[in-house]
């Protein structure tokens, strides 16, 4: 791709949204680029879908611009923005048939041969047949196609996707999510999506922002988000992570080396986000898939250079795939570990003493001050 | 035993034709008797068959020319109780303002009042005012009362509507002018519509604030009540059974219409 054309770029500048004294959006500077998949993850109330209808128009922002391409938007309503928006209750006219709800756009900006484009649109999304039903008479399912087709039909600069798929059912999400993955694809537009679930949001998106308050707390690739989180509320929302409290003892190299509980554990200064002064505190972060389990009696085989933490296995869960272990630990009362179920170790029932090692180079560091339990309720809730 | 499983099962089917007829029985004597040749001034007893009065609707002097007046009415009634209330309903399901609750309620007033007592106050009202009563003090009077039947209606219709519809729209490029033409307008119609007929029925068979308000202009009903006192003519059934047979035919016509979209798009 070109970057010549940059027509469909998202450029938010010092954008904020304040009703009343609550503040919705804190200032806020986004670039979204031509042709990607950019997902705003975040639990609900954190602002996302306030962003989302600033760009779209529909609400407008206390402060900043909106920029698309190098068009100023942020006074135009959104019947001028060249945007569309897939709402979260699809928002179908129930008045109209599925055929003149993908032609509406196209009727109101005066198009006056719509047939041959709204019925290639409905073969896209594979609801040719449907096309004189009412939208009540569709499934959840078609009604979310034809919502998009609604949109797509208009090729629009940039498509936003208010949590599209919230109201299916997790079959269909996922073939939803593979299908929105597919056009995107194929139409090249930019699309924004908007979500809370953070398996959505990997799948789907090149770039994904974790918001949180109002605020952008970080932004990269999923795999950046996942690998080397820069917040705790990031490490908690993205996954699960086991966060440790620990001293920084000295310095090796490139490593940092720390003190938690009795022991030490390496950590690669590059993998810190938080300044680590010799004395200072900083949480050690790992992912409980990167962890091996090993028990005690056969801890002469961990080899060397390994980080490493004892416990004792508390509660286990065989879900399949893996068995996830919680472990009773000094430094963490509810350690996390997810292995591989290829060869089980009888020995690793609830009650075992085991050694926790892995290599340090998956370890991430974190900045002490915050709360260490930060995205861990919101997930919660939203389950609950 | 036969007969009273018989009856168990047909029970609903029973009951719903037993109250249909308790409905329409006045309807019928009403389409009979307007085919009746009666003896003297009153039509309360069956004589004969005969189609005079079928042939010669306007054969009362006065009738026809209150009937035309009651329906000007009833018809201008009808689109001034509905614009204001279906402005009405917006604004209060819409916007937030002060006093806002106190509207709400207030709006209920003119159906819950007596009519004899509104009917009195209007009139202290005009007189007070000076107004010569006539055709336009009962419009005014009519468009009152009307007015809340109108709000009610369609609130409960704009009240259940997404709002995220009329964004839908504005995002899909329409105006906002075209937004409501196009989206708010046909999702509100059936309340609309609803409330229009309403205030048509209403407006059009009203004696008792007429009756205050007319001064000498003399309305169908008024005209039916005076004739009353004196003889009743058989013209009063033609023009009855002529009315129900237009709603009727009106409601048959919308139910045609609705089949048969339907079955097309099916």
């Amino acid at each position: 791709m070109t970057t010549t054309d940059n027509s469909g770029d998202v450029r938010l500048s010092g954008i904020s949204k304040t009703y009343g004294s609550f503040t919705a959006v804190h200032p806020l500077d986004l670039t979204v680029p031509q042709g990607s998949f950019f997902a705003l993850l975040g639990a609900s109330g954190c602002g996302k879908t306030t962003t989302l209808r600033m760009i779209a128009g529909l609400e407008e922002p206390t402060l900043g611009t909106v920029h698309l391409g190098d068009q100023d938007v942020t006074r135009l309503p959104p019947y001028k923005r060249p945007v569309n928006t897939v709402f979260q209750s699809y928002a179908l006219f129930p008045h109209l048939d599925i055929f003149e709800n993908v032609a509406f756009g196209l009727r109101r900006r005066g198009i006056k041969s719509v047939k041959k484009q709204v019925e290639e649109m409905l073969e896209l999304v594979q609801l040719g047949e449907q096309a004189r039903k009412k939208p009540h008479q569709l499934s959840g399912g078609q009604q979310q196609r034809v919502a998009v087709a609604r949109a797509l039909i208009n090729h629009p600069k940039v498509l936003l996707l208010d949590e599209p798929l919230g109201a299916l059912d997790l079959k269909l999400r996922r073939q939803m999510q593979l299908e929105l993955k597919r056009i995107q694809t194929e139409v090249g537009i930019t699309f924004i999506h908007v979500t809370h679930d953070q398996e959505e949001a990997m799948t789907m998106a090149d770039t994904v922002a974790v918001m949180n308050a109002g605020r952008v707390e970080q932004l990269g690739s999923p795999t950046d988000l996942y690998e080397n989180p820069q917040t705790t509320f990031v490490a908690n929302f993205l996954g699960t992570s086991n966060l440790i409290e620990a001293e920084v003892d000295s310095r090796s190299g490139d490593d940092i080396v720390l003190k938690a509980g009795g022991g030490k554990l390496s950590l690669p200064s590059a993998r810190c986000s938080a300044p680590a002064a010799t004395g200072g505190k900083v949480l050690v972060g790992i992912r409980p898939e990167k962890i091996s389990l090993t028990a005690a009696a056969d801890a002469g085989e961990i080899p060397e250079g390994r980080n490493r933490i004892t416990g004792r296995i508390a509660d286990s869960s065989f879900i399949g795939v893996s068995t996830q272990y919680v472990i009773d630990s000094p430094v963490c009362p509810e350690f996390e570990v997810y292995a591989q179920n290829i060869d089980r170790d009888a020995r690793l029932v609830p009650g075992a003493e085991v050694v926790l090692h892995w290599n340090p180079a998956h370890t991430f560091g974190l900045d002490a001050a915050q709360d260490i339990d930060a995205g861990v309720e919101s997930v919660e809730e939203e389950a609950a | 035993m036969p007969f009273v499983n018989w009856l168990k099962r047909h029970l609903v089917v029973i009951a719903g034709l037993l109250t249909l007829g308790y409905l329409l029985l006045p309807n019928v004597i009403v389409t009979v008797f307007s085919f009746n040749k009666p003896k003297g001034r009153f039509n309360y007893e069956w004589q004969q068959f005969s189609t005079d009065a079928w042939g010669d609707p306007c054969g009362v002097a006065g009738m026809c020319g209150s009937l035309g007046i009651s329906l000007q009415i009833a018809l201008w009634a009808t689109v001034g109780a509905t614009l204001l209330g279906t402005m009405i309903a917006f604004a209060l399901v819409r916007y937030r303002f002060r006093a806002r609750a106190a509207v709400n309620s207030l709006i209920f007033l003119p159906m819950a009042m007596p009519e004899v007592v509104m009917a009195a106050s209007l009139l202290t009202l005009f007189l007070n005012m000076g107004a010569q009563l006539g055709f336009w003090t009962i419009l005014i009077a009519h468009i009152m009362f009307c007015l809340s039947f109108v709000v009610v209606a369609v609130k409960a219709r704009v009240m259940s509507m997404d709002p995220r519809l009329e964004e839908a729209a504005r995002d899909l490029y329409a105006s906002p002018v075209q937004t409501f033409l196009r989206v708010t307008l046909p999702i509100a119609a059936p309340g609309i519509a609803a409330g229009a007929l309403l205030s048509f029925a209403l407006s059009f068979d009203d004696f008792i604030i007429t009756n205050f308000n007319a001064g000498s202009t003399v309305t169908f009903p008024m005209f039916v009540w005076g004739s009353a006192q004196r003889g009743t003519p058989v013209q009063i059934n033609v023009i009855g059974t002529a009315m129900f047979l237009v709603a009727v035919l009106l409601v048959l016509a919308s139910m045609l219409i609705t089949n048969r979209r339907t079955r097309q798009k099916a």
